[in-house]
């Protein structure tokens, strides 16, 4: 599904540049759930970036489901992203003058689906997701663990590929953590491939592979035995 | 670009965010209405001005007769110059490019007016008959002095309106004899002038009689005279032949300046011409500052809402907004608001400027009916949403370019 071959990243600091990836070879397959692990500093987040079209990358070759991921235009990306991946973050992300049913059906507003339609399928994930009666909460009225399951829901409402999360439990207590985990295990089993970012050992155990991360550099890969 | 989600979107996010929507619309709302009052205002001066010119066609010249002031073959300065009958026809039929021309004989003493023994002071003036062009007395009962008036010195008067009511009340003035200093003058005509009051006090005779029965002989005090649609180079040419052919009969230096005195309404009308043209610039200089002023407040706000917004706009670009999306988004919001609030305060400004105009007292001087030009106000409407359009670009495309993960970032 996924398949980075020798990526390199820098980025300016004042006149010299920081060098973030240095080489970064490495093959997700399809229906695959696993986590990215490493400090801050080690180039996660801007391995995150690159696999969700968020940045460009200077060297190596990106191939998602067998189309090549590289110098796209912002529209082009912008169109790819929509089509291929979901975004679910720390911080949730919801937009919040907008209800959670809104919020769900947003990426469907960017693929030009009718508003009865998306409103429909939104609910739908909302379904999905454990959240149907709170429809029509606006963000603040939800908690934590809610908020991000609404986000879990906008995510999956474009039917990606690949989900992407960075820190999705960073915010949450563990109890809360382990229901989105479940969560994502779940949507896991439907075929999505799941790719999460974070620090927290127990978090990346529940995935069936971690990648570690070290000054740019992959320094394991190991299955995760149970 | 106008699919009906999009102003859903649009409509939701401004619905959502009611204080910054006003805050954006009240300054573009302010700018249209300080320009309305400001073009309001103008027209006002300019129509209480022109106002002032109603009573005189702006293209006369009136002459006066004074003393000399330079010696001139051995006679002393100091001397009265006295027109004539004689000077008249010079003016009236020697000088080439002369319109309408008149003269005018002061009755000397005080010249009261009576009418069934009521007595009053009314302006008496003994004229030709092209006065009426010159003074624009417009005769709305009977007729004005004709020129076999003159020619017979019959003994007529044309008579103002005020002048009619306060001599004959409700009666019909035409063929009743008023009595002028005691002379009786048969009441020919009415007439309506613009000029005032005092104007419409006035009573006219035949120069020529009011010459024969005032004992006046053939004395001309003062000559009138248009000069078609000459400029102001063009009558001061005038003044300077006529000024040669009276120095030429009444025996003064052609450079005397004092001799012949001139009242050039060309040259007065051109001054005004002038000052209102002033005003015109000054007013859109002081529009154009108010609506810059509007256009900074607008990019302002609207950089702080992009600012604010960045993180919305971050994860609409990473559930697949395309840049345009965004651009669109924020300029059409921005399009919204200052076409609605400018349209606000468009309303609001005619409204108070037709308001003020309503309540004005008609005989204020040099401020009447402030009007606004629609076609000036719609104009800065539009040049203020382009311009708040245009303004908003830069924020927009400060948006477009926000990179998600920057937007992102968990401070």
């Amino acid at each position: 599904m996924i398949n980075l071959d020798n990526i390199h990243k820098s980025y300016p600091v004042g006149k010299s540049s920081l060098h973030v990836l240095k080489g970064i070879q490495l093959e997700i397959k399809e229906g695959e759930m696993v986590s990215i692990m490493g400090s801050s500093g080690s180039g996660k987040s801007t391995l995150l970036n690159i696999l969700g079209m968020l940045d460009n990358y200077d060297e190596g070759t990106y191939t998602l489901d067998g189309t090549l991921i590289k110098d796209l235009s912002e529209t082009k990306a912008a169109t790819y992203r929509n089509k291929f991946l979901g975004f679910v973050f720390q911080s949730f992300n919801l937009i919040s003058f907008k209800n959670a049913l809104e919020n769900v059906a947003l990426p469907l507003y960017y693929q030009k689906v009718k508003r009865k339609e998306r409103n429909k399928l939104a609910l739908e994930y909302l379904e999905k997701v454990g959240l149907k009666e709170w429809a029509e909460h606006m963000p603040n009225e939800l908690s934590g663990g809610q908020k991000q399951r609404v986000a879990i829901a906008r995510a999956l409402i474009t039917k990606p590929k690949v989900l992407l999360a960075d820190e999705p439990t960073g915010a949450l207590d563990s109890k809360t953590s382990y229901d989105v985990m479940e969560l994502l295990r779940k949507i896991n089993r439907e075929g999505i491939t799941v790719i999460i970012v974070t620090h927290e050992n127990d978090i990346a155990e529940r995935t069936d592979r971690v990648i570690r991360l070290k000054d740019g550099r992959i320094i394991s890969k190991e299955e995760v035995h149970v | 670009m106008f699919d009906r989600d999009k102003w859903q979107e649009i409509l939701h996010t401004i619905s959502k965010n009611k204080l910054r929507t006003f805050l954006t619309g009240f300054s573009v709302a302010w700018g249209i209405f300080m320009l309305i009052i400001l073009l309001g205002s103008g027209t006002g001066l300019r129509n209480g001005v022109k106002d002032q010119f109603k009573d005189t066609a702006s293209n006369s010249i009136w002459v006066f007769s004074n003393q000399t002031q330079l010696p001139y073959k051995g006679m002393k300065p100091g001397r009265f110059i006295r027109f004539t009958n004689q000077d008249y026809k010079m003016l009236s039929e020697d000088i080439p490019g002369i319109g309408e021309s008149s003269g005018r004989f002061y009755i000397p003493g005080s010249s009261d007016v009576s009418y069934d023994g009521e007595k009053f002071d009314f302006g008496v003036r003994t004229v030709h008959p092209g006065h009426q062009y010159i003074e624009k007395t417009l005769t709305i009962e009977g007729r004005f002095i004709n020129e076999l008036d003159l020619q017979e010195k019959r003994k007529v008067a044309s008579i103002g309106t005020l002048a009619k009511k306060a001599l004959f009340k409700n009666k019909n003035p035409i063929g009743e004899y008023i009595k002028v200093k005691g002379v009786p003058f048969k009441v020919i005509g009415v007439f309506e002038d613009e000029g005032g009051e005092n104007e419409q006090e006035v009573i006219y005779l035949p120069i020529s009689t009011a010459q024969m029965v005032f004992n006046g002989q053939d004395r001309v005090h003062q000559l009138m005279f248009t000069v078609g649609d000459a400029n102001i180079a063009e009558s001061k040419e005038f003044e300077r032949e006529i000024r040669n052919r009276l120095a030429e009969t009444h025996h003064f230096d052609p450079n005397d300046q004092r001799a012949v005195r001139y009242w050039n309404n060309v040259e007065e009308f051109m001054k005004f011409q002038n000052l209102f043209d002033g005003i015109q610039i000054f007013i859109w200089v002081i529009g154009i500052m108010t609506i810059i002023a509007g256009i900074v407040g607008i990019s302002n706000i609207m950089l702080i809402v992009v600012k604010e917004r960045t993180k919305e706009i971050g994860v609409r670009k990473a559930l697949g907004a395309t840049p345009w999306s965004i651009i669109s988004l924020i300029m059409m919001e921005s399009v919204l608001i200052t076409t609605v609030s400018g349209y606000i305060g468009l309303v609001l400004g005619v409204g108070l400027v037709e308001l003020v105009s309503a309540n004005m007292p008609p005989d204020s001087e040099f401020f009447k009916n402030p009007e606004v030009n629609f076609q000036v106000a719609i104009t800065a409407t539009v040049v203020l949403v382009l311009a708040g359009t245009l303004a908003g670009l830069v924020p927009a495309r400060k948006a477009a370019s926000i990179k998600p993960i920057v937007a992102l970032r968990d401070e």
